[in-house]
């Protein structure tokens, strides 16, 4: 049976897991180094991976046919459900280790939560994808760290990419109508409720990198409504190009 | 023809798929396959990691191998649940991975691991983060070569 809330909370989950992953593909053959850039590759390979199994989980829950490649191509940017800081483009290398120290943070957390989901299947692969996730704030934290206390150079960097990606750390943790439903019903996890854990982890990283604390920002919010910054139309042109040209082109 | 299925003649078969990305172990010794289900005529496979690229190719070659030995008849499944880790890679897979000359998962990466050319224990970290999240860059201080440690996971 279709369960439209449901749906669009896998598609919030899966959006953010399959954006950031098509962003960090951007860096292949470009990283810093060739161990950063295979590194990175990797990150880019778990998220896409996870976007794979989300939005499969959500095709299914909607019972409509469409799979996991139908939701990731054949959707404009309006139907996106992903979060604005996922979207955002990646800059230098401290912009985008910066983003993926706050996504990464915040995701761990969120996955620890899921995998207790009344859904089996969405828990089961939070479970799954949680170790992963510890390993991604693990890499990007250090980097924080290493560029924040390393040079003026890399500091005013790393300082400069938490400047660009603060406004859109709120947004990350805002429980609408929607998902207040759904935690109800021990499906959804209470996003504000994740909220300390996250600052106090940014908190003593950021101290740690001699990092002044993020920027206070007037949040930016709109992307699980499908109001997006103009990055995102940017980012699924490419990805969406050869399917849209071709529908349903296979290997 | 369900009730034919011989789950261990199954097992041996897979036992021959190596894995694409260290085909020095095949999928059996790597933990992958998580059984046969004989009742059901299916093989049930999980992969190690979500981004893995290679489960579809893995995918793809027990298909064919199953396909080699007159077993097409069997479906593949993929389970997520328990999540893989390290403890389901074989002691056979342990030994074929020193072989290969990666330094097998042994415990917390605190302590050292042996080095899997010359057997030292003088060995250190180079790096945590290797080149693929399931390793990490070591080096042996005695015969100063670098290998690829697998992390526990
Ligand atoms: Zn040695």
């Amino acid at each position: 049976m279709s369960d439209q809330a449901y749906f669009d909370y896998l598609l919030r989950l899966g959006d953010d897991s399959l954006v950031l992953g098509q962003r960090l593909g951007e860096w292949c053959g470009h990283a810093p180094t060739l161990e950063i850039d295979l590194s990175l590759a990797n990150v880019a390979l778990d998220l896409i991976g996870q976007a794979t199994y989300l939005l499969g989980h959500a095709g299914t829950v909607e019972g409509a046919g469409r799979d996991a490649d139908r939701l990731a191509f054949h959707r404009d940017a309006l139907d996106f459900r992903n979060c604005l800081l996922v979207e955002q483009p990646n800059g230098d290398f401290a912009q985008t280790m910066a983003r993926q120290f706050l996504f990464s943070t915040y995701q761990r957390l969120l996955f620890q939560e899921l995998a207790g989901s009344t859904d089996a299947d969405l828990a089961a692969i939070a479970a799954k994808a949680v170790k992963e996730v510890a390993y991604h704030a693990d890499l990007a934290a250090g980097w924080v760290v290493r560029l924040g206390d390393g040079t003026p150079e890399s500091h005013r960097r790393m300082a400069g990419g938490m400047e660009w990606m603060a406004r859109f750390v709120d947004e990350l943790f805002v429980m609408d109508a929607l998902e207040t439903g759904l935690h109800a019903r021990g499906l959804a996890v209470d996003r504000a409720g994740l909220r300390p854990a996250f600052d106090a982890t940014v908190a003593a990283t950021l101290a740690e990198a001699t990092l002044p604390p993020l920027p206070a920002h007037r949040p930016v919010t709109g992307g699980r409504k499908g109001h997006h910054t103009e990055h995102l139309g940017h980012l699924l042109a490419p990805m969406q190009h050869l399917q849209r040209t071709y529908p349903n082109a296979v290997w | 023809m369900t009730g034919t299925i011989d789950a261990q003649a199954v097992m041996d078969v897979l036992a021959t798929v190596p894995d694409p990305e260290i085909p020095a172990v095949s999928i059996v010794d790597l933990g992958i396959v998580r059984g046969v289900d004989a009742a059901r005529g299916a093989v049930r496979i999980t992969p190690t990691y979500t981004g893995c690229p290679a489960t579809l190719a893995i995918e793809q070659a027990i298909r064919h191998t199953l396909a080699a030995h007159g077993m097409g008849h069997l479906s593949v499944e993929t389970v997520l649940s328990p999540p893989w880790t390290t403890d389901w890679i074989s002691a056979e897979g342990h030994e074929k991975l020193r072989a290969y000359g990666i330094a097998p998962p042994s415990g917390p990466a605190s302590l050292p691991a042996g080095c899997p050319r010359c057997g030292s224990m003088r060995t250190v970290e180079v790096s945590r983060f290797g080149s693929t999240p399931c390793k990490a860059l070591w080096r042996c201080q005695d015969c100063l070569e670098p290998f690829d440690r697998f992390k526990c996971h």
